[in-house]
């Protein structure tokens, strides 16, 4: 499907599916890391139970992505940048990603976009500088693509509120995982 | 007149998660099912190794079949879980019902936060909603 038709299909599905007020969210979002950060103290180690949180709602996220997408086919990994940035994205969050920086052999792009619902009333204070605020995202992306056979490795590169003039997730196909039985199955 | 016969969920391992029979036809052991939904799930693997073609869904599977006592029709998603159905002889739209069971097991399986995943399905939610769109079906079909 061509980048137009998924646009076209990501902002369908989100006009009919439900939605809770962005305030929610962003307000119910912000007191779980809040909370994180009393539990671990260390930013890196709240970046990591975020990313940890994230694939625990990736795995089970894909499936909604699917059934209300309708997108059964999965062809590529390039196909499948350009579902997450412009399908699901807009699904979840209600803005659309680009994909960028792509290498020359397809296997690592960007995600870039401007607005982060999640981050819209955020300011990061500077003891916490080291914080990916919206790190959740990245595991969310990485759970996703496990399920769909794809092993991603997925990390913040930029975000506004590190002063960055956009927010870009880092996307790095690492292998296919393909159903092969154990080599000794005698 | 056509009706549903029964619905079957199977984990990427091929373990039989869900079941359930929809019509008066003698029930057989819990054993069976077990084995007829391994039994299933190991044809789509070498269906899906020989198959010259990946169809629509991007699997070569084993998406219908028919005899003179029942058809099936079966849908695999992209994450390997395989949804498949039984119907007596002439059965229509089935694959709609598979696509709509698959959206009630996104609501009501993957977003129940106590549903360990690929364990067998005891939702009462689902059963619930799947026995609604059973009858949903078995209505309009027919008249």
């Amino acid at each position: 499907m061509s980048k137009v038709n998924l646009q076209r299909l990501g902002e369908t599905v989100f006009q009919s599916s439900d939605r809770v007020s962005a305030e929610l969210l962003a307000l119910t979002y912000g007191s779980t890391v809040k909370q994180l950060l009393v539990d671990y103290e260390e930013p890196d180690e709240v970046n990591k139970q975020l990313d940890q949180m994230g694939y625990n709602i990736g795995i089970r996220l894909i499936e909604d992505v699917i059934a209300n997408s309708k997108i059964y086919t999965i062809s590529s990994f390039v196909d499948s940048a350009e579902i997450v940035a412009k399908v699901a994205f807009k699904m979840y969050l209600g803005v659309v990603a680009n994909t960028v920086d792509w290498n020359s052999d397809k296997t690592e792009f960007s995600l870039q976009f401007d607005d982060n619902p999640l981050t819209e009333f955020t300011e990061l204070p500077d003891r916490y500088s080291d914080l990916w605020y919206a790190n959740i995202l990245c595991g969310i992306i990485r759970g996703a693509y496990e399920m769909v056979q794809m092993k991603v490795e997925c990390k913040y590169t930029k975000c506004v509120l590190r002063g960055d003039d956009t927010n870009e997730i880092r996307i790095v196909l690492r292998e296919m995982l393909l159903e092969r039985p154990p080599l000794d199955d005698e | 007149m056509p009706y549903l016969k029964s619905f079957f969920v199977v984990n990427k391992a091929g373990g039989l998660i869900f079941h359930r029979s929809f019509s008066s036809d003698p029930p057989l052991r819990q054993n069976d099912y077990l084995h007829l939904a391994s039994t299933f799930h190991g044809m789509q693997l070498m269906v899906n190794e020989v198959s010259p073609t990946k169809g629509i869904d991007g699997v070569g599977a084993i998406e219908f079949m028919e005899t003179s006592d029942f058809v099936l029709r079966s849908f695999y998603t992209a994450t390997k879980v395989q949804f498949f159905v039984t119907g007596s002889p002439k059965a229509e739209k089935l694959a709609e019902f598979l696509k709509e069971a698959h959206l009630l097991y996104a609501d009501y399986i993957m977003k129940n936060p106590f549903y360990e995943m690929d364990m067998p399905i005891k939702c009462e939610l689902w059963d619930i909603h799947l026995r609604a769109l059973v009858d949903k079906y078995n209505r309009t079909n027919n008249t």
